[in-house]
């Protein structure tokens, strides 16, 4: 227990001194959510109607721009195999990355989308709701990103390849995620049965992706 | 470092397959408290790929290998410190969290023989400096400083003493000696005298021999 301490609050730290990932992740996220009222015309209706997906799907590319970091530091420098001598299964290794990946860049993003939000004309009473889903959906997002980064380890530009794998992963959450906003902004129905659904993929993505990343990893060392 | 240590170290039979070319075959050896084995033998004979096999890294083609008597069932990789070619520094940390972070991680709990350990390779007056500005062979010396912060029976050295100065090696040297003398097992491969008290030597050569170069 410890040891996964020692291990995700060194992520962190790394993730937070090295900044790079994080402030790419945010720019590129306030990006493609402020250029798309100019591919979608001022109308302020049609923005308001869109805006639960457009800020989702915006959300997961942003997301998926610093995956390939979350084994791919380690595994270059050497860390990853001596992580495999301490006294963790290579899952929990697996899971504390992930978890740090979430703590590093999906909290930060799902933050920063209510200011996006406003550009989109999304209405304000549902704000908090939005922030909600979004931190709940996106374990998923950084857990299942981390059996994509460990099957795509060691190849070079494995970034694009990582998008690939892991994007149609991500329709579940995409679809309970806006159905979760769609329902709250403009109904029918309650937003809670597909926020429910949302807190389970997340939930079931943070036990068995670490296994499939081990699995993963474990080929990697060949 | 006064921990006495009591494993053994055999393997028997061992056989090793790197891109579809067996490197080695029918390797067995055994060691007892305080023996060291000396692994030497030109490029690509599969020195490091053994390290890696006794380190659990890579699966085995054939035989097994046991690290017995540490007096409960502690998976062999926990019983053993690598030091391989890289030496797992990361950059943005300081000289000290980056050993301070390994010896937590390592052992469960953050060791009070941080600096001591930091002392052995003379690595104090640089402790509080980003390890992005240290030069090869300072990495080196934190890399196995870590063998002295956190305790363990077995060290898996291949080719520790690469980018040390001449010095850096004796202390390596006596090191090796002192880690036998309390018990420990270590395998080192090298191509330049380390001193040190090896009692065990394994010579690796290509299996193949049209493929041995001719000096």
């Amino acid at each position: 227990m410890k040891a996964a301490l020692a291990l995700l609050r060194r992520d962190i730290e790394l993730a937070f001194r090295e900044g790079g990932a994080i402030g790419v992740a945010l720019g590129f996220y306030l990006v493609v959510v402020a250029i798309a009222p100019f591919g979608l015309g001022p109308d302020l209706n049609l923005l308001a109607r869109v805006a639960p997906g457009l800020l989702w799907i915006a959300l997961l590319l942003a997301a998926l721009l610093s995956a390939d970091r979350i084994f791919h530091n380690d595994h270059e420098d050497g860390s990853l195999d001596i992580l495999t001598m301490g006294p963790l299964p290579l899952a929990v290794v697996a899971a504390s990355k992930s978890l740090a990946h979430w703590v590093t860049t999906c909290v930060p993003l799902a933050l920063l989308a209510p200011v996006l939000g406003l550009l989109l004309n999304f209405p304000i009473d549902t704000i908090p709701l939005l922030v909600l889903a979004m931190l709940v959906g996106t374990p998923a997002v950084s857990f299942i990103a981390g059996i994509g980064a460990s099957l795509t380890l060691g190849l070079r530009r494995s970034g694009l390849l990582l998008a690939l794998l892991v994007l149609p992963l991500y329709v579940p959450v995409l679809i309970f995620g806006v159905s979760t906003i769609s329902a709250a902004v403009t109904g029918p129905g309650s937003p809670w049965p597909p926020f429910l659904m949302l807190c389970a993929i997340s939930l079931a993505s943070m036990v068995l992706a670490p296994l499939a990343s081990a699995a993963a990893l474990r080929t990697s060392f060949r | 470092m006064s921990t006495p240590f009591s494993v053994t170290l055999e393997a028997h039979g061992i056989a090793c397959d790197r891109g579809g070319r067996r490197l080695f075959e029918g390797l067995s050896f055994s060691l007892g408290p305080g023996d060291g084995l000396l692994v030497q033998g030109p490029n690509g004979t599969g020195k490091t790929s053994l390290m890696r096999q006794i380190a659990s890294l890579l699966p085995l083609a054939a035989g097994e290998i046991s690290v017995a008597g540490a007096g409960d069932d502690t998976p062999p990789a926990e019983l053993c410190h690598y030091v391989g070619h890289l030496n797992g520094v990361k950059a943005s940390l300081t000289v000290r969290e980056n050993l301070t972070f390994w010896t937590a991680y390592l052992q469960g709990s953050p060791g009070d023989s941080i600096d001591a350990a930091l002392g052995v390779f003379g690595l104090t007056q640089i402790a509080d400096i980003p390890a992005a500005f240290l030069s090869a062979g300072q990495k080196r010396k934190l890399a196995l400083s870590r063998l002295f912060a956190c305790p363990r029976p077995v060290w898996l050295l291949d080719e520790p003493s690469v980018s040390l100065d001449v010095a850096s090696v004796k202390t390596l040297g006596n090191a090796i000696e002192a880690h036998s003398q309390a018990g420990g097992i270590a395998i080192v491969s090298t191509h330049v005298p380390l001193g040190g008290g090896f009692t065990h030597t394994l010579d690796l050569h290509r299996l193949d021999p049209t493929e041995e170069q001719t000096p």
